[in-house]
Parts: structure tokens; sequence; C-alpha cells
């Protein structure tokens, strides 16, 4: 069993409407999946599921042998969460937010300080340790989110609209943190920006209305589209002109 | 462990809001001041140091509510609370965890209401120690309402309610500030149906020594306590499944 995330026939609704419908997908350990769609497609509902933070109406997911439906809190400790706002605590300094979560997702005083260290000189965040996070800037918020996500050590990590927001030089520098992190972990990381998802993801999954388009490498999405650039394979696949491609 | 961890981040976001933490423990002991300068020139026997200081300390502890469901309301409005859902921890370490760090500051608003009484013409027994103690169920009741509403509504609307309007009715449903029959019979059979009165009542028979009169208010206190709190556990709960 070689998959971290395996979603079997997810739905999730919201009242009448639909956000997630049949949703059917495999991840597998060490691999870092995009999930693109247009505002609406159902991504960020899909990581709140996974994430446990709400639950599928229909389906399952399991990650790591763990079922959300089932295991919520097993899976919550083996995951770590960066959302799509600044989730930081404002009144806390950027060690301190750290320490919270480090603690939370149970690493004890000893484990925390070093973990917390070692994420500090990759996030450069040494230089802020003492700042209270609402000082801190955007791009800053936005590496203390990710290393929040990151400090309690787990397998599989969720980033919703890392770089969302942020000018082209943070946005670079957040690129290559997540790229230092691929193959350490299963990620799974839903954007806007189809450079990014192009630059950084093993394979691309396009959502539209709450469904799985299609997923494949870059490359393999130009193909089934029969487009040069990947943006117009995109465009084809999100406004459903792509029918039938489905890896 | 996951409920003091997080009981530690919500003390630190309580000590860092210095001004409701000033306004919680001052404003009650700036009344405490008037109403006995007010009594030595013009004596009422409601404003004896016996009969008032328990009065305020409850007042004082209507605070509680407003920070509590500040604490909640803020947190629900940002993603910060979301990330949180995110981690292992259940609706008990959380709710464990913005309940503990108040208790303290309970004990701490009725010491300080107690000492600046001394201070005045309050004579010191061990019945205080009682009245103080007493106080703890009272305080379960502001916090459970703080929590409930916290849980329930945004910021704006929780601030709202638990300021204003709690504070000022719990004070004029308590019996501190004018006798409740003096309203009439049905304002005071209405007053005793709240736990209000009877909280006051209750560090009254502690502070007097009428241990026989303890068990009714505290049986009223203790019983709105526990509801309240249970009942912000729930809500809490259905916030955690949304």
């Amino acid at each position: 069993m070689n998959d971290a995330i395996r979603i079997e026939h997810m739905t999730k609704r919201y009242g009448k409407k639909v956000a997630v419908s049949d949703l059917s997908l495999q991840i597998g350990r060490g691999e870092l999946i995009a999930l693109l769609g247009l505002n609406g497609a159902g991504k960020s509902t899909t990581i709140r599921v996974l994430s446990g933070l709400c639950r599928p109406d229909e389906g399952n997911a399991i990650l790591l042998g763990k079922s959300v439906l089932h295991q919520a809190t097993e899976v919550k400790a083996m995951i770590g969460v960066s959302p799509q706002e600044n989730a930081t605590a404002q009144n806390l300094t950027v060690y301190e937010n750290l320490e919270l979560m480090a603690r939370l997702h149970g690493l004890n005083r000893v484990q925390s300080r070093e973990k917390i260290a070692t994420l500090e000189q990759i996030f450069s965040l040494d230089t802020v340790r003492s700042q209270k996070s609402k000082t801190l800037s955007g791009g800053w918020q936005r590496r203390l989110s990710i290393a929040m996500a990151l400090v309690g050590e787990p397998q599989i990590l969720f980033l919703d609209e890392p770089t969302l927001g942020l000018d082209i030089v943070a946005r670079r520098e957040l690129w290559r943190f997540i790229e230092s992190l691929k193959g350490k972990m299963t990620i799974l990381l839903t954007t806007h920006y189809l450079e990014e998802a192009e630059a950084l993801s093993d394979r691309i999954a396009v959502m539209s209305q709450g469904q799985l388009c299609a997923v494949g490498t870059a490359e393999e999405l130009k193909q089934q589209t029969a487009c040069e650039r990947f943006e117009d394979a995109f465009v084809k696949l999100a406004s459903g002109k792509g029918e039938g491609m489905n890896a | 462990m996951r409920t003091f961890v997080f009981a530690g981040r919500v003390t630190k976001e309580i000590l860092r809001d210095p001004l409701s933490l000033v306004f919680g423990v001052g404003f009650p002991v700036v009344l405490l001041l008037l109403l006995s300068a007010i009594q030595s020139n013009i004596p009422v026997e409601m404003f004896r140091p016996e009969e008032l200081t328990p009065g305020i300390a409850v007042f004082g502890l209507s605070f509680l509510s407003l920070f509590s469901a500040q604490l909640v309301s803020k947190d629900r409005s940002g993603a910060m609370l979301q990330r949180l859902f995110t981690t292992p921890m259940r609706a008990h370490h959380f709710i464990l965890g913005y309940v503990l760090p108040l208790i303290p500051m309970a004990l701490c608003q009725g010491l300080i209401c107690y000492a600046v009484s001394l201070c005045l013409e309050l004579s010191f027994t061990v019945n205080l120690i009682w009245a103080i103690l007493c106080l703890l169920p009272v305080a379960g009741i502001y916090i459970g309402i703080g929590l409930l509403c916290g849980s329930l509504m945004t910021e704006k609307q929780a601030t709202s309610i638990c300021g204003a309007l709690l504070t000022n009715l719990s004070a004029w449903l308590s019996g501190t500030w004018f006798s409740l029959e003096l309203v009439g019979e049905g304002f005071r059979a209405f007053a005793e149906l709240l736990p209000f009165s009877h909280a006051v009542d209750l560090g009254r028979a502690a502070l007097s020594g009428d241990f026989s009169g303890i068990p009714v208010h505290l049986l009223w206190v203790a019983g709105y306590a526990a509801v309240l709190l249970t009942a912000s556990v729930f809500a809490f709960r259905s916030n955690m499944k949304q």
C-alpha cells in the first residue's frame, strides 16, 4: 500500500450545493500534487474534508491507512495544514506560535525547541522570533504559517493557496521552501497560479464544479488537451471542454 | 497536556490585553470605593461592607463573560481556530483550555475586591476565605455564559451581549444596588429564578457565617454553572463539526 491518500467516491454538500462530487483520487507517498480549479471548484472543501474539518456526506478518504470518517483524531496527528488565511495567534510571538503547534502535536519541550530551531533556520524566522505575529508582513506571516504546519512533523502536508497575495520575490522564496520538502512528505497544494503548479508538482489534478476533470503531469495534461501551453490546457479542462480526458 | 498547552496560550492572550484586565478589576474596585464613600456620609443598610462586598465581587466576575466571549468569538472569526481544529485537540481540550486561565483570574478579582474592602471597613474573619471560595461556582456561571455566547455569536454580538447587557442585567437582578422587594414581588420572584441574586446571597451567607443559608444558594449557582458550561461544550462541539 504505497498510497498516502486514497479518496474514495467522496461527496460533500453544503445544503443543496454540491461542493465536491464523487471524487476519487490516489496520491502516493512523498508525492507533491497540485489541485487546480476555478473559484468554487471544490479545492478548499477537499482539503477541509481531508484534514478532518468536516465530514464527507458520502464516500471516504484514507490517509496513511486511517479513515477520516472513523479515525479523525489519528488522521489529525499525522497531518499539517497551512490554511488560505493567515492562521496565526496574533498576540503570540513567532516562537510562541511555533511552540504552541509543536506541543499540541505532542512534542515535548526539548523536542519542540530543537524542531523550532531547525524551522527558524530554514524559514529565516530567527530574525523575527520575538516579534508578535500581528506585527509581521504578509510574506513573513505566510512563512510562519507554513512553518507552523511543519512543526508537528507531519507525514502529509496540506497547503491551501500558500502564496496567495505574495509579491513575486516572496513567492519564489516560498517555492524554494516547498521544493525542499519534496520527497520528504506527501504534499497536497491548492493554487490559482498555474506556473506554481507546473513548477512544483509531480502531478496536477484539475477540478471543476466539484468534480475531478483530469489528473496527470503538466506535460500529460497538455498532450491530452492537444494544447501547447499549460494555461490553455487548464482553461480547456476547467471550462469543461476537455471532457473524457480523465486520467 | 494539550489542555494545559492551550490554556497557556489563552493566558498569554488575556494578559496581553491589559485594557480589559484593568477594566475588569478596576471598575468594581472604583464602584466599591464610591459606594463606601456614600455609605460613610449617608448610611444605607445595603451599602454596609458585609452586604456590599459580596455583591461587588459577583459584579466583578460578570466581566469574565466578556473576556471569555471575546476570546472564543475572536478565535472563531480568524483562521487560527480552524488550524487548531486540524490538530488532535478535542472539544474538552478547548473548553478546559479556555476555562482554566479564567479561574485564577476570578480568584484574583475576588481577592482584590475583598482586600480593598478590608482596607475600608470590613473586618477580617475566617469566613472571608469561604466567601472568596464561594466565588468559584459563580465564576462558572459567567464563564459558561461567555463561552456559550462566544461559540454561537459573532465577536460584535457576543461583546454587546456579554458586555453592557449582561453586566447591567446581572447587577440589577442581583440585589446588590437595591433591594429586590422594593421593585415588587413579581420582580423579586423573577430575579430569584435567575442565578445572580443567589450568587450574591451565597457570598453574603458565607461572609456572615450563616452556613445553613449556603446550600440553597449554592445549589442554584452550581446548577446554573453546570448547565451553562455543558451547553457551551455542546455549542463549541457544533462549531468543530461545521
